[in-house]
């Protein structure tokens, strides 16, 4: 929609942002074909998630944290666990880690399944939604549902619900599933790590705009695996730290336009997510996703946020891979949790959430009384990266009619993944030109 | 029949995590026949395709939390045949509804830098506090399943069947052992609605209250139970005051609970 108001500026509007996990807006002002500013306004209500942790016990914060966020509860649950167990001291063991690694992978192959097909194939093929390109496209969408639905199969075995899963608590799980159990979902998981690499050589046809971009990029580096459920803090300019200095790194801030705090990285903006683990991790990969990757030409760093897609592809044959090795790997009988003690101190825990690193912080006293909680979103961390890619196509594409050019914006946008429950609302997207 | 349109359905957020909205995208065997039946004429979450009202049924996710909310919702209910509320915040204000019992100005300052930059209510309330609804699907999340029968009874002309009895009997019927009785945790079930297939006691855990309270439910009996096992009162206040904190039952129990705890700390 294309407003000329009465001063001769121009304003384009998209009444809201779609196909992005919340509501979010945008504000681009072109002045002489000149873009003059950019603003992702996030008016996400905000729930007040870290106030009202304060006063709850330290058993808590993996149901109650979960609640953020319905596309990537794990995340949330991931790092609240291992913040809580790093305060309390408490070891998990290796049958825990690779449970977590387990749910994990069967968030992040809803969660890319997701993303990739419903929110962000259709800009690439010219439709408003999945349920239009069914018509066009019918055996890619059932393909589409059928990988979505063994990650969330995976989950609801291992969590006991897709969404919100009940089974993770602090020091571990109230039970393990059986391999017997397991071994069930064998055939499609099987069959979903084929169609991933299917998915791959699709999404990769697909036409991607030329726009690279400098950020530092910032992810976990696992020090067995691709980093999921934890590990330590690296980044492109060499950053390598652990998770419990990620707040002496990385500094919040408040701006007008948005309920969700913007963030920096040792000053600067910094980017999270699938192309940042892709780039400082390329080397864990399996042979068979790298060889997938570089065959359709997406090399060992990948700098066009645009192709995030394929790169998610190509992760969510990695979360195959692993729920795969996983399950032949394990063997029954292993104790479901630790034990976890109240005690006084302070804990940090970290985990790759599909869109990226989310951290959580906790205080509590003795008695396991949450005093302070701190939570970073990924989304929140990327907006300042989200508004220079903003400022960077619109100025690219500047000579594109408005229609054409806000539709490119909307798709730097959902480049990220925005999980705006994370972090934003109501995305109302207006481009000025005067 | 093949002629005639399909009915309009609208997909509406409010404070919320999405996860009830995402359940109709977790659908994936039935999502095409649900969009063969129904017009899903506007979600956001799915499609930037936007069919103006009205609409034959609305389904609303999240709960009142801002001023120009106290107005949406009202719009939404003028332009909508049918308003389904789905989910715990929908219903009954959610976890962010834990803001009706503190100073909102200071959970402002807890979380936010410039608090004056923030438009918000200082209580979360569910959508049945400001305008008629026609149906409340409960949990946290909404089970699937219950929402396809929603939209098939409203297709069918007929009323959901959505039981209202509590978690015990899913917990009979699956058979699971009463992880109350047998081990000893505490467990909300016997207050607790159904819907849920009795997930948490089948994964050997208590029943934490997220389909919000069964139609008679006797709170403060089973609240004395868990006191009686050893339940620290704060932890009682807690464990009814999460998802569904502001609902009835659980919430004039747990007001119950902690005015006697502040009067006995004031002695």
């Amino acid at each position: 929609m294309t407003h000329q108001l009465k001063d001769g500026s121009q304003v384009l509007q998209v009444g809201m942002l779609a196909r992005v996990e919340g509501e979010g807006g945008m504000h681009i002002e072109i002045k002489d074909k000149v873009v003059q500013s950019v603003k992702l306004n996030i008016f996400e209500p905000p729930r007040f998630y870290e106030a009202f942790l304060r006063g709850r016990k330290y058993t808590e914060p993996p149901d109650i944290t979960a609640r953020i966020c319905g596309i990537c509860p794990v995340a949330y649950q991931s790092a609240a666990t291992e913040a809580i167990e790093a305060i309390s001291g408490a070891v998990t063991t290796p049958e825990i880690q690779t449970m977590r690694r387990l749910l994990y992978c069967g968030e992040w192959i809803e969660s890319h399944a997701l993303h990739i097909f419903m929110l962000h194939a259709p800009d690439f093929l010219g439709f408003d939604s999945v349920i239009e390109m069914a018509a066009d496209y019918g055996p890619v969408v059932e393909m589409a549902l059928r990988i979505k639905k063994a990650g969330n199969d995976l989950m609801t075995l291992v969590g006991g619900r897709a969404i919100h899963p009940v089974n993770v608590k602090v020091g571990g799980f109230y039970r393990f599933p059986t391999k017997a159990d397991m071994l069930t979902l064998r055939p499609d998981l099987e069959r979903g790590l084929e169609e991933s690499f299917e998915t791959i050589k699709l999404v990769s046809t697909f036409a991607f705009p030329e726009m690279e971009q400098p950020y530092e990029y910032v992810a976990l580096r696992h020090p067995d695996f691709y980093g999921i459920e934890r590990g330590t803090v690296v980044s492109t300019m060499g950053a390598d730290f652990p998770v419990s200095e990620f707040p002496a790194h990385v500094k919040e801030f408040h701006v007008e336009h948005s309920n969700a705090l913007h963030a920096h990285f040792d000053g600067k903006m910094y980017m999270v997510g699938p192309l940042a683990r892709y780039t400082l991790n390329f080397a864990q990969l399996s042979d068979r996703c790298k060889e997938a990757a570089l065959a359709v030409g997406l090399g060992e760093t990948c700098r066009n946020q645009f192709k995030s897609i394929i790169v998610r592809a190509v992760e969510m044959a990695y979360a195959f891979e692993e729920a795969l090795r996983i399950i032949d790997g394990w063997t029954d009988g292993a104790a479901p949790s630790v034990p976890v003690a109240p005690k006084a101190g302070e804990g940090m825990g970290a985990s790759e959430a599909p869109r990226g690193i989310i951290f959580h912080r906790y205080v509590t006293d003795a008695d396991g009384i949450i005093q302070d909680a701190q939570i970073v979103p990924p989304t929140a961390q990327n907006q300042p990266s989200i508004e220079a890619d903003l400022k960077t196509a619109a100025q690219e594409w500047v000579d594109m009619d408005d229609h054409s050019l806000t539709h490119r914006c909307e798709q730097a946008i959902r480049n990220y993944d925005p999980c705006i429950s994370c972090a934003t609302h109501f995305l109302d997207l207006r481009i000025k030109r005067s | 029949m093949a002629d005639a349109p399909l009915p309009k359905i609208a997909v509406w957020k409010f404070a919320s995590c999405d996860g009830c909205q995402l359940s109709l995208l977790n659908c994936e065997d039935e999502l095409l026949s649900i969009v063969g039946a129904v017009h899903i004429a506007y979600f956001p979450e799915a499609t930037r395709a936007f069919v103006e009202g009205p609409y034959e049924v609305s389904l609303v996710e999240g709960s009142v939390t801002t001023p120009e909310d106290l107005e949406r919702i009202h719009e939404i209910r003028e332009k909508s045949g049918i308003v389904v509320t789905i989910g715990a915040c929908a219903t009954a204000g959610g976890i962010q509804a834990l803001r009706n019992w503190a100073d909102v100005d200071e959970f402002r300052s807890i979380v936010y830098a410039h608090p004056e930059y923030l438009h918000t209510l200082d209580t979360s309330t569910p959508i049945s506090d400001h305008i008629n609804v026609d149906f409340e699907l409960r949990g946290c999340p909404i089970d699937k399943y219950q929402l396809i029968e929603v939209l098939a009874a409203y297709l069918q002309k007929r009323k959901p069947r959505v039981p209202t009895y509590s978690v015990c009997v899913e917990c009979k019927r699956k058979g699971v052992v009463c992880v109350a009785v047998a081990k000893g945790l505490p467990c909300l079930g016997p207050i607790t609605q159904a819907g849920c297939g009795a997930l948490c006691p089948s994964f050997a855990r208590g029943c934490y209250g997220c389909f919000g309270p069964q139609d008679s439910p006797n709170v403060r009996s089973l609240t004395n139970g868990l006191a009686h096992n050893g339940m620290s009162e704060d932890d009682i206040v807690r464990v009814l005051r999460t998802f569904n904190a502001d609902a009835g039952a659980f919430k004039a129990e747990s007001n119950r609970r902690a005015d006697a705890l502040a009067k006995g700390a004031a002695k």
